[in-house]
């Protein structure tokens, strides 16, 4: 424990990384996005068996050399399935970040740093998007639109982001109201020096962990999507996909659907964690080496 | 006259905060503001610097090396900031990034004023954190400001504001959110930087036993506006307003207090 604490001092690069790999859900984090992307991008080059190739002797074969997590109703080779699966859930992972950190930045900075109508009439829409629940957004947008990956990415991303800005717009009324900001126009700081080195870097923690959990719902929105058959279309193989399918055999083959369920639920826990860790890793104030002051928040003794 | 403030009116949601203040500070000089609390000695700091709230309105004249600072747009006064006039606010937990570590922090003005590199400002830093007699300099510059206490932290602040030696230091209360010994190490430091550098220094406080060491001159100011002004030595000798009257006994009682405890 004294040996953890010891090297749980956050530092910018390398050192920083270390601090997040040695608390075990930093580590589990990291090791599992970084199984994620490389799955994801293997799968364009190899899998161990075709998984659209169609085997009518094969059918729901058991765990094998062969075929290791055994194969599905029409021969498919799950985890062939699953590798492929795994592309459509980095690119909705990635994508609805990119799209709420872009919505929810510019929210929480519209209802944060505007004239005060201004951010009263952002604050009230925000108020307003966040009634509605995400499945609700993609299945509008979905119907409009037809189901694609590109539905789920953005219905995510927007209530999401919706999400980040409530959560960040009051995060950014603090920093900015902070006499360190004060401070730092007394010195001669202009207002893009103020944004770069005082504003984001005090509200970062609390962005990463919103938006690592965005990454996470994201996940779970498109096996949610894809199993109401919102979500990718049927030539695009993804978990929520095969978790829809399969779970129709649960009675008779249930170890099949264990193995998207499980995908799932692994990745969504471990991108959760790793938002956590971030935060940590990220604030100076969390973690320190010797305790000179009282520490400034429960996350310091716990974490 | 480096420092020229005339007529100063600032509005604050409606209401008249500071109203008609006026004083003349000398190159050189060391100027007191003091008054009880809001009584719009912060106000008026912030004002030199065009640090007002938004919404609030000023009116008047502040008059910097000659030209007019009243009405002045952001980007020329950021030049002004920490280049010429430096400042120290009275809470030494809140004043610093809690996320960059002091190192950087005492660089940033010489970054921005005068384009130091990352190196050359780490070094100054060093010398700078030396200068206001902060321990280790060359291992406290890469620490965070949680890892200091209270008094060091103020010396921090010392340090940000005078990285680029500017002609003015205010010091709105550096010392009142400090322990009473640290409180007097802290004085000593401002009177040392400033007879070091030879900068006019204005101190805003409302314990007239703190403006007695360090100011010559003062203004006391009371609901914003001037009561009485003239030596310090005359308003501790002669007070002639009743605020300076209280201000001066409350100052006794300290005192005593402190004779007390020896």
């Amino acid at each position: 424990m004294s040996g953890q604490q010891r090297l749980r001092r956050p530092r910018a690069g390398s050192a920083g990384f270390r601090a997040l790999m040695t608390s075990p859900a930093g580590a589990f984090g990291v090791v599992v996005v970084t199984v994620l992307v490389l799955s994801a991008g293997i799968s364009f080059l190899w899998t161990p068996h075709d998984p659209q190739l169609t085997d009518p002797f094969a059918k729901w074969l058991p765990p094998s050399v062969e075929h290791l997590l055994g194969t599905d109703e029409v021969g498919r080779d799950i985890f062939s399935l699953l590798l492929v699966g795994s592309r459509v859930t980095v690119a909705v992972a990635i994508g609805s970040a990119v799209v709420s950190t872009i919505v929810g930045v510019a929210l929480a900075a519209l209802g944060s740093l505007t004239r005060r109508w201004v951010r009263e009439a952002v604050a009230v829409l925000i108020d307003i998007l966040i009634a509605f629940p995400t499945l609700l957004i993609a299945m509008m947008i979905a119907s409009v639109f037809g189901g694609s990956l590109w539905v789920v990415i953005w219905a995510v991303g927007i209530s999401f982001g919706v999400n980040i800005a409530r959560v960040t717009r009051p995060e950014i009324r603090r920093v900015s109201h902070s006499e360190y900001v004060l401070a730092g126009r007394a010195a001669g700081l202009g207002p893009v020096r103020n944004l770069t080195r005082h504003l984001l870097p005090n509200v970062a923690p609390v962005f990463i962990v919103q938006l690592s959990w965005s990454m996470a719902v994201a996940v779970l929105a498109e096996a949610g999507l894809s199993y109401l058959g919102y979500g990718a279309p049927s030539s695009v193989p993804s978990w929520g996909r095969m978790l829809s399918e399969l779970q129709t055999y649960l009675a008779v083959h249930p170890l099949s659907v264990l193995w998207p369920g499980l995908a799932i639920t692994i990745t969504v826990l471990a991108l959760n964690l790793l938002g956590d860790a971030l935060r940590d890793a990220t604030d100076p104030t969390l973690g320190r080496r010797a305790p000179t002051t009282t520490p400034t928040s429960p996350q310091g003794v716990t974490a | 006259m480096s420092l020229e403030v005339e007529d100063l009116v600032i509005t604050l949601g409606g209401r008249r905060v500071v109203d008609g203040v006026g004083f003349s500070v000398p190159d050189g000089a060391r100027f007191g503001i003091i008054g009880e609390s809001g009584s719009g000695k912060s106000l008026t700091a912030l004002a030199i610097l065009g640090l007002l709230p938004d919404g609030a309105e000023v009116g008047g004249s502040i008059r910097w090396e000659g030209t007019e600072l009243v009405g002045r747009d952001d980007r020329e006064l950021a030049r002004i900031r920490g280049r010429e006039i430096g400042i120290v606010f009275q809470e030494p937990r809140t004043a610093l990034n809690p996320i960059r570590t002091i190192g950087r922090q005492i660089g940033e003005p010489l970054r921005i004023h005068e384009g130091a590199s990352k190196r050359a400002a780490m070094a100054r830093a060093i010398d700078l954190a030396a200068r206001v007699r902060l321990p280790e300099p060359d291992r406290i510059v890469r620490r965070y400001p949680h890892q200091l206490s209270g008094g060091q932290r103020q010396r921090v602040a010392a340090a940000i504001a005078l990285a680029c030696r500017p002609s003015l230091l205010i010091a709105d209360e550096p010392t009142t959110a400090l322990d009473v010994t640290i409180q007097s190490e802290i004085l000593g430091l401002f009177e040392r930087l400033v007879s070091e550098t030879g900068s006019s220094l204005v101190f805003i406080t409302h314990d007239l036993a703190v403006l007695s060491r360090i100011a010559t001159d003062a203004v006391v100011l009371a609901q914003g506006k001037v009561v009485e002004a003239g030596p310090v030595a005359k308003l501790l000798s002669a007070p002639v307003s009743p605020v300076t009257q209280r201000l001066l006994a409350a100052a006794k009682t300290m005192s005593w207090k402190g004779e007390d405890d020896d």
